[in-house]
């Protein structure tokens, strides 16, 4: 009885945490979604598909460099050996380029869907993976809406693999290598909520240049990599069937629903219990056992 | 009752149990059966694969991909396995809430049942890790990730275990003639069924929400935010199936060690399961209906996954429905038996088409299980079928419990 009764306690606890929890999301959302997170502004207009930035980001995170070069009508994808890839696309207004990285969600579904915390959103707004709490699960792959996380699928040991928005370096305050090394000036890091304003007066600045949207303001509750373009997002074989909600946001109506049924099904069973006790005795009048 | 060629297990009385263990744990019966000669050099095969899995990593024997990271071990081992060990739950709300005693006789088959699908699926579990030392991390430490639907399931699988291990330890009690360990053993039943089934309700819609974060990549016909109610639905009559097959097999197999009592009996409690499933299908299928309708998905009909979909839900639900209708109304066991086949069949092809078939199913390269992911799942399999037997031929499970036990109450 006594696990009965400590999981009742737990659950009562849980639901406690819950509701409070709950409300500070609901009320703190607003304010919170476009604070201090760092995030990096990407200007597609201005990339000349150099590859600095994948040759910098493989060197400043020990990988090796990239061995072959964007070209239209290929896609190349980040693997557990690339954390950021550039792919060139034939558009009306001629070649243009794009990088592909990790978006660094506001509300990571990675980090929500890692059941050792090993997936965590930092307080600078990066989302890093720590290897000692993972178990290697995948989940985090599976509830990515960019397919960012990358497993090594070939070692005893493997690690996930994806961006960390070169944390180490932004403890220290430089700023994340592809961003450092860009010679075309395309990234920008800073916080969110500046890079949103700077991508707002670029595309006010240069009318008829960008389209009208920055891929990331709103893309599954925000993101911390932000996109200017002049193409259409789906032309740049971007994902535009991601919702506007966080992807975290999926799963919380399931678990609210935890709490409640821990504290009903148990009384309820019982109490249906008590009251079929008495086909018990009928049956026992009737004879059988 | 003197069958021939295995002698029915006795039970310890009064010996000493280490010796009794010892004796126990010798091979009994006969051994180049069928069975063995079919399963011992799969799970051969099966060990080398997974010794060169921990060797050479997961791409060294599956056919993952970064995009498809869960495959045939999650999909049908975990998922699949998870949602036909649910007679446990169904059966014990039966028995002891509902207190319907007519099906006092399958329950600790079912339990024993339930019991080491969850150990050979969480094992399975085990198997699909990257870095399995670190499976400890959600249960211990600092490292709760309580947002995570995971670490529910994870949680749940664990205590689910723990409470049938108490559901069953009776029966390992009465095996060991450890008469005050039954009497404790027996006095928190009742206590482990409600939480069980507590646990039951929430991972096995829990196996469902995890797949939730994964909107656009299941096929718009097989996501809904309603996959976890029906995940726990659908877990009802995939477990009572699982017990009707589960059970036409036993009481072939292991025929001498039930009493005859419960053999005439057994005809009547199929037909009882089957009328239940036959309902539970039909609240599953408006489920369906609700969730066709709500999500607008006339517009997927007609495409090749439209006519799969159609074929999952007239061929595996709607069929083997009214096959259970048919069998509980005419009194055909036969029926019943090929209707619980037909509805694991569905379940299987359900799974699948949520955590494999649909998942990225627009990708250009398509994730399809290797051959050696399958001989590591059919190991798995046979290795469950090796302990269940183990433990039938020894412990009474289907035979009666001893004269003491029963004056136990």
């Amino acid at each position: 009885m006594s696990t009965g009764r400590r999981s009742f306690l737990k659950a009562l606890g849980l639901t406690g945490l819950t509701l409070a929890a709950g409300k500070e999301k609901v009320y703190g959302s607003e304010a919170k979604s476009d604070t201090e997170f760092y995030g990096v502004l990407y200007d597609s207009t201005r990339c000349v598909g150099c590859q600095t930035c994948e040759v910098s980001c493989a060197e400043a995170n020990g990988q090796t460099p990239p061995e072959d070069t964007p070209e239209a009508g290929k896609v190349r994808k980040t693997t557990d050996k690339y954390r950021t890839v550039i792919n060139a696309v034939q558009t009306e207004n001629g070649e243009v380029y794009v990088k592909t990285q990790c978006m660094h969600c506001n509300e990571p579904a990675c980090a929500a869907a890692c059941l050792t915390q090993a997936m965590h959103k930092t307080h600078e707004g990066a989302v890093i993976w720590r290897g000692n709490k993972c178990m290697g699960c995948r989940y985090c792959m599976v509830s990515c809406p960019f397919d960012m996380p990358k497993f090594e699928y070939h070692s005893y040991n493997p690690k996930i693999e994806k961006c960390t928005m070169c944390n180490d370096r932004t403890q220290k305050g430089e700023k994340p290598a592809c961003v450092a090394n860009c010679p075309a000036d395309a990234l920008m890091y800073g916080s969110r909520r500046e890079l949103i304003k700077e991508a707002r007066k670029r595309i006010i600045e240069n009318p008829g240049v960008y389209v009208d949207h920055i891929y990331g303001e709103h893309e599954a509750g925000g993101t911390g990599w932000l996109y200017l373009s002049a193409v259409p997002f789906e032309k740049l074989g971007m994902k535009t069937n991601i919702q506007s909600k966080s992807y975290p946001e999926l799963t919380k109506g399931f678990l609210y629903s935890v709490p409640t049924i821990f504290i009903l099904w148990p009384a309820i069973l019982l109490g249906i219990r008590e009251g079929t006790k008495d086909n018990n005795k009928n049956d026992q009048e009737n004879g059988q056992d | 009752m003197d069958r021939t060629d295995i002698t029915i297990a006795r039970d310890n009385d009064g010996k000493n149990i280490i010796q009794f263990i010892l004796k126990e744990l010798k091979p009994k019966g006969k051994w180049l059966t069928p069975f063995n000669i079919i399963s011992l050099p799969v799970m051969l095969a099966g060990l080398v694969i997974i010794v060169v899995r921990f060797w050479k990593g997961l791409g060294s024997v599956t056919n993952l991909t970064q995009e498809v990271p869960w495959g045939l071990w999650i999909g049908f081992d975990v998922v699949t396995g998870v949602a036909f060990a649910g007679g446990a739950y169904v059966l014990t709300f039966m028995v002891y809430i509902l207190n319907m005693k007519k099906y006092n006789s399958i329950v600790r088959v079912t339990v024993l049942n339930g019991f080491l699908a969850y150990v050979f699926y969480a094992g399975a579990l085990l198997l699909d890790l990257g870095r399995p030392w670190n499976v400890i991390n959600p249960i211990i430490g600092n490292s709760f990730g309580v947002s995570s639907v995971l670490f529910l399931v994870a949680w749940h699988f664990l205590l689910y275990m723990i409470a049938q291990l108490i559901e069953f330890s009776p029966a390992v009690a009465e095996w060991l003639g450890a008469r005050r360990a039954r009497k404790i053993l027996s006095g928190m039943t009742v206590a482990a069924v409600i939480f069980g089934i507590t646990l039951s309700t929430l991972h096995q819609s829990g196996l469902g929400a995890l797949y939730l974060m994964a909107k656009e990549k299941i096929h718009p016909l097989w996501y809904s935010e309603f996959i976890p109610i029906q995940f726990f639905v659908s877990s009802i009559f995939a477990g009572l199936s699982m017990v009707i097959f589960e059970g036409s097999i036993t009481h072939k197999v292991f025929s001498d060690q039930i009493p005859e009592k419960h053999h005439s009996e057994h005809d009547s409690i199929i037909i009882g399961l089957s009328k239940i499933c036959s309902v539970a299908m039909f609240a599953y299928f408006f489920l369906q209906i609700v969730t066709f309708v709500h999500g607008k998905r006339w517009a997927y009909i007609n495409s090749p996954m439209g006519y799969w979909y159609l074929t999952e839900i007239i061929g595996f639900v709607i069929f083997p429905m009214v096959l259970f209708y048919y069998s509980y109304t005419r009194n055909k066991v036969l029926v019943a038996r090929i209707a619980a086949i037909v509805t694991m069949l569905g379940i299987i092809i359900n799974r699948l088409n949520v955590t494999v078939i649909g998942f990225k199913w627009d990708e250009a390269v398509r994730y399809v299980p290797s051959a050696m992911e399958f001989i590591v799942t059919l190991t798995v399999i046979f290795a469950e079928i090796w302990i269940f037997r183990w433990i039938i031929t020894r412990m009474p499970v289907l035979r009666e419990s001893p004269s003491w036990a029963k004056d136990q109450h």
